[in-house]
């Protein structure tokens, strides 16, 4: 059959076990002008079967959790502080040896640069089955086998043929399953996808959601969803972490930070997204861009661009706290964010003066 | 310069039966053909968008490069107000090339880094002399451009590498409006934006356009934002244009039902508004060295039948009361109407599952 028909919704059930909690995570970047804090306390818990989104604008500091809770950060970067806790041990404490351990069987990771992931001189028989070599000593034989296998469950067309091939011979959304492929290899219990269908087309990015539901299903995964897409989120996450300059600023059930948000970039954000027939009505939009991470001013993070900020907002950075049930975010006027404007014409006019 | 009689008055681009052929090294075998655009129909009417979607590699740049005539086509007509482009020489030449003008994707690596955003602006008065005379009426007119897209007077000193994303891409529009076209290229002028700042530039685009009733074609895969934007949409597919219409038609009813799996597929903000079911296609865009035969899509077509390989879809026009019958009604090209190339057309949206269920 040439379609799938599915339901576009792919929320699960209520809340389950925790697979991953992360606690006031901190990294640090080392730059010529001196330390920069990229990512600052952040915290969330990733559920078995359920799918945590982390969303925010290019530059927020997501890739640089994800990398850091891997245990993959550049050379230039290192943790400065927090806990990411898989399984009971606290993957920051890990020294190498017991990294390599985890990955793979504990933790899968899909990267956002995935299309030059794959080494361009083995076949992506080999690249599959190397995980089962290294963490299941299986033999040349068996691990082809297996890599045959992982194929057809991503949905690669003539696996017994196609697995003696090389990367290049494949399309984008096919070396983009084939590295969902080898992430999920040893059927890990934390699935992190870092824009996993960003550089594809909406047809292929279908088809790469819906394959992730369905490994999430089949292997009761918790998925790690990275994304600057707030319409992804919408349909494929259960919980969300709004990300701003390397700060969580709002986070909660995605049903109800969207269709609630208690944070005006939030706010402003889902604002900003075009809706259908407003042809020639202007969209709503945040004025100004998101500050450098060189230059985040002292108090709260998203002051500048703010509509509501005030004198506090300048000297006090606010703390996450909980909004509503289920619900919590950075802002000291959270309780008034939903009867803001948050498209302040004002602002619009000033904002060639933030930079 | 006379103008075709057949060229309605309010068109600024009248183009038929546009073709264009690449040939690509095959190694020993010599060279293959590549047809990047088959036969493209289409026009734009004054002070209108038309947004272009398709997947990647269907020919939508190609398509705008042959319109700014970076590119020469194999067969097919261009009118410009009435004019062949591809027949001017010299100075006429010059005069057209004003009124067309393009932004490009990536505002980081469209501009010189080693000039700064006035000369960026200003570069193309030194092709077209005659236009602004002097330093004070460039300088004038610079000052006019900078207002217009928002900027300040003192940004023009500045280097590139000092805008952020969305005002590096307002220094693009700025330039591409610096002769005063009438028709602008957009070739995804927002897809390297963030959300926040994307929002700023299509208010830009929309404020500019209704200031100095300039065109657009508007080329992007952001399903979203092509909705929002434009007021007619063509789809490509494989370098066909496989159906166009008004927006609402194309987005709310499709007729072809490749169209129609663009629009389940896309991702829905609003859980009020996602399909009821939604159509995953299978298998990979063909290789457009060698695609299908007959329909291009029946590879991939949830609808597809055995003639489908056979013989390759007419037009098909669904009128006003919804009906769809066999080719193109009505006087000129196809003004307004809503046609797709497919034996057999989505009856209506619920048949493509595309009415939400709630
Ligand atoms: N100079 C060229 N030589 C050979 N083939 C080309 C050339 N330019 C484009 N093509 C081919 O023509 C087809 C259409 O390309 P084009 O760049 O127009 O696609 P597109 O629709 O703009 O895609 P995208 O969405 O990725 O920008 C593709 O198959 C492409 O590989
Ligand atoms: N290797 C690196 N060297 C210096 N800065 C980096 C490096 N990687 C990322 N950064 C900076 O860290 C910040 C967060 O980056 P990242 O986590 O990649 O953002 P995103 O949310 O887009 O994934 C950005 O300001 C980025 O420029
Ligand atoms: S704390 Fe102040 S500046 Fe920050 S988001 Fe809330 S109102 Fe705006
Ligand atoms: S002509 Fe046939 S294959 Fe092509 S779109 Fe129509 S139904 Fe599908
Ligand atoms: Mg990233
Ligand atoms: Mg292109």
């Amino acid at each position: 059959m040439m379609t799938e028909m599915l339901e576009p919704t792919a929320q699960s059930d209520p809340p389950t076990d925790t697979v991953l909690e992360v606690t006031g995570l901190d990294v640090d970047i080392r730059t010529p002008q001196g330390t920069v804090r990229v990512v600052s306390q952040v915290s969330f818990a990733a559920r078995r079967g359920q799918t945590l989104a982390l969303l925010g604008e290019s530059g927020c500091g997501k890739s640089m959790t994800a990398k850091a809770i891997a245990g993959l950060l550049d050379p230039v970067a290192s943790v400065a502080g927090g806990t990411a806790v898989l399984d009971g041990q606290d993957l920051n404490q890990m020294n190498p040896k017991q990294r390599r351990a985890v990955a793979g069987p504990g933790l899968g990771i899909v990267f956002q640069d995935a299309l030059t992931a794959l080494n361009p001189v083995y076949t992506i028989g080999t690249q599959l089955g190397e995980a089962f070599r290294i963490h299941r000593g299986a033999s040349k034989k068996q691990a082809k086998a297996e890599a045959i296998d992982l194929m057809r469950r991503v949905g690669i067309p003539e696996p017994e043929t196609r697995v003696n091939s090389y990367p290049h011979q494949f399309s984008g959304g096919m070396r983009q399953r084939i590295l969902i492929a080898m992430a999920v290899a040893l059927s890990p219990q934390l699935l992190i996808a870092d824009e996993p269908t960003t550089a594809l087309d909406v047809t292929v990015q279908a088809q790469i959601m819906l394959l992730l539901r369905k490994l999430r299903t089949e292997q009761q995964m918790a998925v790690v969803l990275i994304t600057h897409d707030l319409a992804v989120v919408a349909e494929e996450a259960d919980e969300v972490c709004v990300m701003y300059a390397g700060n969580v600023v709002e986070q909660g059930s995605v049903d109800k930070v969207f269709s609630h948000p208690t944070h005006p970039y939030t706010k402003g954000l889902l604002e900003s997204v075009p809706t259908d027939a407003q042809r020639g009505e202007g969209l709503s939009s945040i004025p100004g861009s998101p500050p450098e991470l060189t230059k985040i001013p002292a108090g709260c993070v998203y002051q500048d661009r703010c509509p509501l900020a005030s004198a506090i907002c300048r000297q006090e950075r606010p703390l996450l706290r909980d909004t509503a049930d289920g619900q919590r975010a950075a802002c000291h006027f959270a309780e008034k964010v939903s009867a803001a404007k948050t498209d302040n014409d004002d602002a619009n006019n000033v904002k060639e003066e933030i930079r | 310069m006379s103008t075709s009689p057949s060229m309605s008055p309010e068109n600024v681009l009248e183009v038929k039966d546009l073709s264009k052929t690449f040939h690509v090294s095959a190694g020993a075998a010599g060279s293959q053909e590549l047809r990047a655009l088959d036969g493209i129909n289409l026009h734009v009417r004054q002070g209108e968008t038309l947004g272009l979607v398709g997947e990647s590699g269907c020919g939508k740049s190609t398509l705008a490069r042959t319109l700014m005539m970076l590119e020469t086509p194999d067969t097919g007509t261009v009118r410009f107000e009435g004019q062949d482009p591809f027949a001017l020489r010299g100075k006429e030449l010059l005069t057209w090339r004003r009124r067309v003008q393009m932004v490009f994707q990536d505002p980081f690596a469209s501009l010189n880094a080693r000039m700064t955003a006035g000369q960026i602006i200003t570069e193309p008065f030194a092709t077209h002399k005659d236009l602004y005379r002097g330093t004070a009426a460039k300088n004038r007119r610079l000052n006019e451009l900078l207002d217009l897209v928002g900027l300040r007077a003192t940004d023009a000193a500045k280097s590139p590498q000092e805008f952020s994303g969305g005002q590096r891409q307002r220094i693009g529009i700025a330039r591409a409006l610096a002769l005063d076209p009438d028709l602008i290229i957009l070739d995804e002028p927002v897809s390297a934006l963030d959300l926040s700042v994307q929002a700023q530039v299509l208010n830009l685009l929309n404020d500019l356009q209704q200031e100095l009733g300039v065109s657009y074609i508007f080329i992007s895969h952001d399903l979203s934002v092509v909705r929002h934007v434009t007021d007619r949409v063509a789809v490509m597919y494989l370098g066909r244009i496989i159906e166009s219409g008004s927006t609402e038609q194309v987005f709310d009813a499709p007729l072809h039902p490749y169209t129609a799996s663009l629009m389940s597929a896309s991702p829905k903000l609003d859980p009020a508004k996602r399909p009821a079911r939604r159509i995953v296609l299978q298998g990979e865009l063909p290789s457009p060295l060698d695609p299908p035969s007959g329909c291009r899509f029946r590879t991939r077509c949830w609808k597809a039948q055995p003639i489908c390989s056979a013989e390759r879809p007419e037009k098909m026009t669904r009128n006003d009361s919804g009906q769809v019958s066999l080719g193109i009604p009505g006087v000129g090209p196809g003004a307004g109407a809503h046609v797709a190339e497919c034996h057999f057309p989505v009856a209506d949206p619920s048949e493509a599952g595309l009415i939400p269920a709630g």
